[in-house]
């Protein structure tokens, strides 16, 4: 039991202190996963949270750290929410998270250009070329659009013939 | 008494991705190149995810005690409320890409809809599930393109696909009691409105694809209200087996 509720700002930092883990160089919080904070007038502490993609089979792992976390600080009374609106961009990472991506060899946010003219890119979307995280070299193709994850497309660097992850734009 | 028509239409909703989930997920380990293998478990993945929120939404609905679990796991195959395009075989790959194809567009332009849902619920999952969906149908018109306008064997097949399954598409458009009252009270979305642009887009594709649009004809039907093909039953026969024979198993 804990005599003084923690503050909404240190529950944040306990927060960012959880790895993806599928990506444990970024933070929960990093990836934009956790959405809200917030004690109750009953003392209760709702989390909530938001997946990546709908399917994302992390999400299981990611409550599970959560609740350890929050009872490691001593909280007993909380629950956790899932928000699925606004749906989860990945314009809701951070430069430096996405710095922090492309030194763990995954190039960070590339929009995939559209196929079939059903979603063209919006006129403030340009195309954008990928660069890829080992040598920097913008000569890439994709190769699938669908990588070792949903959030994640596989391309191949034409100078240093690497073939390396993308998160996919969202 | 909870709404049924609600809990029945989020029913569909639920199992036609819960089915072609099911379907994508045989071909885990049988891709014809692994890009293909892993692109499919993907989609597979997504699907399952709009149908775990769907059936978490049915069961809210029904108050009845049941879970997404027990709505997926203990019905049997005249309670299940999928269309019937997405309970055919798998086949060759033409066959899977054309079924994909065929309800992503669909999918597509009626989750664009459902994001305008005075249910809530109903908005935000497709709020969510739209983002996916654009990249399955994506994915699906470019391999149509790709295996039509490929060799002449690739041709073919993706012709004979195209073709087959095209008397599955009819259901899709047409709305029954249910459809018509969730239209009426703005949960759900007008399925006439959506032919003219999945059309559009179907055969825009196809030409591309130097394929020949079908014509249109007599149309299967039975899905929705629970009257399914023989194919069902073998699905569910898989998909179902542990949590019959060992009630309440976990892992
Ligand atoms: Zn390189």
């Amino acid at each position: 039991m804990v005599a003084v509720q923690p503050s909404i700002a240190e529950i944040w930092s306990w927060m960012s202190e959880i790895p993806d883990p599928e990506i444990p160089v970024l933070s929960i919080v990093d990836l934009g996963i956790v959405r809200d904070v917030r004690w109750t007038e009953e003392n209760e502490l709702i989390v909530a949270i938001t997946p990546t993609y709908s399917g994302c089979p992390a999400m299981d792992v990611i409550a599970s750290d959560i609740r350890s976390s929050l009872k490691n600080h001593g909280i007993s009374a909380f629950r956790l929410e899932t928000k699925l609106s606004p749906a989860w961009t990945t314009d809701w990472m951070s430069d430096n998270a996405k710095e922090r991506l492309r030194e763990y060899g995954i190039a960070p946010a590339a929009r995939l250009i559209p196929i079939t003219g059903i979603a063209p890119l919006k006129s403030s979307e340009k195309e954008q070329r990928v660069q890829c995280p080992r040598c920097g070299s913008e000569a890439t193709t994709v190769i699938s659009r669908y990588g070792s994850t949903p959030c994640k497309a596989l391309y191949r660097c034409s100078a240093c013939l690497e073939p390396f992850d993308v998160f996919k734009q969202h | 008494m909870h709404d049924q028509a609600r809990f029945e239409y989020l029913l569909r909703l639920g199992d036609n991705c819960l089915i072609l989930s099911q379907r994508l997920s045989e071909w885990c380990g049988h891709g014809p190149v692994l890009e293909e293998d892993i692109a499919l478990t993907n989609v597979a993945l997504d699907l399952l995810g709009h149908a775990r929120f769907w059936l978490t939404c049915a069961a809210e609905v029904e108050n009845a005690g049941r879970d997404e679990d027990q709505l997926a796991y203990l019905r049997d195959a005249g309670e299940f409320r999928n269309v019937l395009l997405v309970e055919q075989p798998n086949g060759d790959y033409a066959q899977t890409t054309a079924r994909q194809f065929y309800f992503d567009t669909w999918h597509y332009f009626l989750l664009r809809e459902l994001k305008n849902s005075s249910d809530s619920r109903v908005a935000e999952i497709a709020e969510k599930a739209v983002k996916e969906v654009t990249y399955h149908l994506e994915r699906s018109s470019a391999w149509v393109i790709r295996l039509g306008d490929g060799t002449e064997e690739s041709h073919g097949r993706m012709q004979r696909s195209i073709d087959d399954l095209w008397v599955y598409t009819g259901e899709l458009f047409e709305p029954d009691a249910i459809d018509v009252e969730m239209r009426e009270r703005d949960i759900g979305a007008d399925l006439e409105s959506l032919r003219a642009p999945w059309l559009e887009h179907v055969q825009k594709t196809l030409s591309e694809a130097t394929l020949d649009a079908p014509s249109a004809g007599w149309m299967q039907r039975g899905g929705k209200r629970g009257v399914h093909t023989e194919n069902l039953g073998y699905i569910l026969a898989e998909m179902q087996f542990l949590q019959r024979a060992y009630p309440g198993a976990q892992w």
